[in-house]
């Protein structure tokens, strides 16, 4: 029978090398934050043809005259996007204007401004949600888990859940930081979306390697602790890694014809998805033998 | 429920038909080939017999449809705060007969307060001209008439505390009668008989009327000023009094202005000043291709699960497809069903991924059932056995997990904003409808095919 349980280091080292790096990106960079979060304005302007008289420079010159913080200008191939700060109607006509004398058909397909309270807003919003959510996950884990018989504890289960689930934010936190460095990648109020579901996903995967120990810790009395929770992994592993894998499948069928729109979201999602699967076979269950382990010694040298 | 499962298999059959029917589309005429034959089909014949005055339809999201958002922030300062709730009302309402006015199709207007602050975000599907959307929705037509005051009385006033240009028509010390936009019943545009220009017609209420009156019996031969936002846009000499309560602004009108004009002073003054706090403009071409990308790809996704998990799990495999291809057509019928209630459901980007990813939950429900069916044959158990040992014994997972993305998609409800709660609110019904469609759809189909 494959041992798990038995290389469990292993596997928290392997969590720690994934984790570390987005952290240290995370701690020094931080993320790449959209207008969502900071105020601001996108525009999105499109052209019939390929752009070459217009240089980005240009743009932002005239942009900056009229009083605007200009962050980002993209030229590619037939569409331009600007992020600034706040623009009013008045600067935007006048914006838009500019470019379609400068460059006949020239079109704004997308112009969004968001003020600065708004994006404070969303920013508290979102931080509010992941607490709460992981907040009442443990309580409902705890609480559905209360007649767990001995040697567990039904708190473990919880806790142990909710660690999986930080390792999975951590991850997909950290890799978002260094696409946001290194590719310029944003993270709108999309990603929060994103989060959230992968946190649901972490959960839902543990809990069923978790309701698999449950019932073995009733039917395998007596068994060593460690035994019971290898067991209940491997039973639970054809599931954990089909349900992921028609996940993953589906993700990659959006990731390829979704669009650009969406196209951030989803790589959240998979990047979410993968680290959850991983995190709920490798990572909350034998950590729920560790505590189990230490518990055990601390009685041993108490008595 | 276990005694009977043909009577659950024909209620299932039943819901199904059901839920295919609501989501046929309307179709007037069908062409095959030569054959030519009108038809008259359409699942909202149901509720015109019911007399229900809504439509069963898929209500798309901004992002899908392309369109204006535009939230605005109102200024409630001058407002006591017993009050305010009764002026953002007010202020919605006023909003909502100038949009019906500017001809949009399906708006959404809706209030939310935020800690000390009172909001209306405006959604109009369809209009890209967020400029024009904005100075209609937020400009205030404030009419007013004045009329010339005794010459030389009192101090003199600074101009500046006049409108526009009335001093100039009215003399040093301009009056403003009691007639304003409020005496208004209705303001249309016509045309001048003699120019052809166009105009402005306004028909005052009762007591608008007699005020109208007294103001040109008071000023025969002078000259009275109409006001309109501060600025004087005519200074017509009365001739006789007017005792019909009708009157035209002439002004020197292009036929647009003319009808924002009427258009503004039938909707009324807004009840406080707002200013814009975020605004998100999608072009309609954007709208279209991201619907056609994430139906194409809501449909490759579909298919590759239905193939994954026929060959993975067999005949099991090809009843979970059936019953996913149930889930999704309840999923759906209940989004246009939704319509008709007052939580309509509006189908955005997110909302269609989150859809996908329910169904990968749904799939994820049959697969912990069929595993522990194998397991427990595995264990020599009979075939019969073993299922309804799976279905019970997967029960828990399936409800523990099932509630905890239950309880993220409550609170991403409660948190979010716009995108965010369509996203939770999809996934919430696609994982009820998916425990539905895993436990009982699923059962009803194994235990039906095992009889026989």
């Amino acid at each position: 029978m494959i041992n798990i349980i038995g290389k469990k280091y292993w596997y928290f080292v392997i969590s720690l090398i994934v984790v570390i790096p987005g952290l240290i990106a995370f701690i020094l960079y931080g993320l790449n934050l959209s207008i969502d979060f900071t105020g601001g304005s996108r525009i999105t302007v499109s052209f019939p043809q390929k752009v070459e008289k217009i240089t980005s420079e240009k743009i932002k010159n005239t942009l900056i005259n009229q009083n605007l913080k200009v962050s980002t200008v993209e030229i590619s191939g037939k569409s331009l996007l600007v992020r600034t700060s706040p623009m009013d109607q008045k600067q935007n006509i006048k914006f838009v204007s500019m470019l379609s004398k400068e460059f006949k058909g020239a079109k704004e397909t997308q112009f969004e401004t968001i003020g600065p309270t708004i994006g404070a807003e969303t920013t508290a919003n979102a931080i509010k949600a992941v607490i709460f959510a992981s907040i009442l996950i443990i309580l409902y884990i705890t609480w559905s888990f209360r007649s767990v018989p001995k040697p567990a504890s039904s708190l473990r289960f919880g806790v142990c859940a909710i660690v999986a689930l930080i390792h999975d934010v951590l991850v997909v936190v950290g890799i978002f930081a260094i696409l946001g460095h290194f590719f310029k990648v944003e993270v709108d109020s999309l990603f929060v979306t994103a989060l959230l579901t992968v946190i649901g996903f972490s959960v839902h995967d543990t809990i069923v390697v978790f309701d698999r120990i449950r019932e073995n810790l009733k039917r395998m009395m007596g068994a060593p602790f460690s035994q019971i929770v290898n067991e209940s992994i491997l039973q639970t592993l054809d599931r954990s890694l089909n349900t992921s894998l028609t996940v993953i499948l589906v993700l990659f069928a959006l990731l390829l014809f979704g669009g650009e729109t969406i196209r951030w979201f989803i790589v959240a999602l998979l990047v979410g998805v993968i680290s959850g699967t991983y995190s709920s076979i490798f990572n909350a269950s034998p950590l729920l033998v560790l505590w189990h382990e230490l518990a055990e010694k601390r009685k041993k040298t108490k008595s | 429920m276990k005694k009977s499962p043909r009577r659950l298999f024909w209620l299932i059959i039943a819901l199904t038909l059901m839920a295919g029917f609501i989501n046929l589309p309307s179709i007037k005429t069908i062409s095959i080939g030569p054959i030519h034959k009108n038809i008259n089909f359409n699942p909202n014949t149901i509720l015109t017999k019911f007399r229900i005055n809504k439509e069963f339809m898929f209500r798309r999201g901004l992002d899908l449809e392309g369109g204006t958002s535009i939230t605005f922030r109102a200024d409630m300062s001058g407002i006591a705060s017993t009050q305010r709730n009764d002026a953002l009302n007010g202020v919605k309402t006023v909003i909502e007969r100038r949009i019906n006015l500017f001809g949009v199709s399906e708006p959404i207007i809706q209030t939310s307060s935020v800690i000390g602050d009172s909001r209306i975000i405006v959604e109009l599907p369809g209009v890209t001209d967020v400029n024009q959307a904005i100075s209609l929705i937020g400009t205030t037509a404030q009419l007013s008439f004045w009329e010339e005051g005794a010459t030389g009385s009192a101090k003199i006033a600074s101009s500046s505390a006049y409108p526009l240009g009335a001093v100039q028509v009215l003399g040093e010390n301009p009056q403003k009668s009691s007639l304003t936009g409020k005496d208004l019943q209705q303001a249309s545009v016509s045309f001048d008989q003699n120019t052809g220009k166009p105009q402005v017609q306004l028909v005052f209420s009762s007591d608008g009327s007699k005020k109208f009156a007294e103001i040109t019996k008071r000023n025969v031969n002078k000259v009275v000023a109409i006001v309109l936002d501060d600025i004087v846009i005519e200074a017509p000499r009365v001739n006789e009094p007017i005792l019909t309560g009708n009157a035209v602004i002439s002004g020197s009108f292009v036929l647009d202005q003319a009808k924002t004009l009427s258009t503004q002073l039938n909707a009324g003054a807004l009840p406080v000043p707002l200013s814009v706090l975020e605004q998100r403009v999608i072009g309609p071409t954007l709208g279209l291709e991201s619907l056609k990308k994430s139906l194409f790809a809501g449909i490759i996704g579909f298919v590759i699960i239905i193939l994954f998990m026929c060959v993975l799990y067999g005949r099991l495999g090809v009843l979970a497809s059936i019953a996913l291809f149930i889930y999704s057509l309840i999923v759906l019928a209940i989004f246009k069903i939704s319509n008709i209630t007052p939580y309509g459901i509006t189908l955005t980007l997110s909302g269609i991924a989150g859809f996908i990813l329910s169904i990968g939950m749904a799939v994820d429900a049959n697969i912990l059932i069929f595993e522990r069916i194998k397991e427990e044959r595995r264990l020599g158990k009979r075939e019969e056995v073993s299922v309804e040992l799976g279905f019970t014994r997967a029960w828990s997972s399936i409800r523990d997990s099932n509630v905890s993305t239950l309880i993220t998609s409550a609170i991403l409800y409660q948190f979010g904003t716009g995108v965010v709660r369509g996203f939770a609110l999809v996934l919430a019904i696609g994982v009820l409808v998916s425990m539905f469609s895993a436990i009982v759809v699923t059962r009803t189909f194994l235990r039906v095919v095992s009889k026989n």
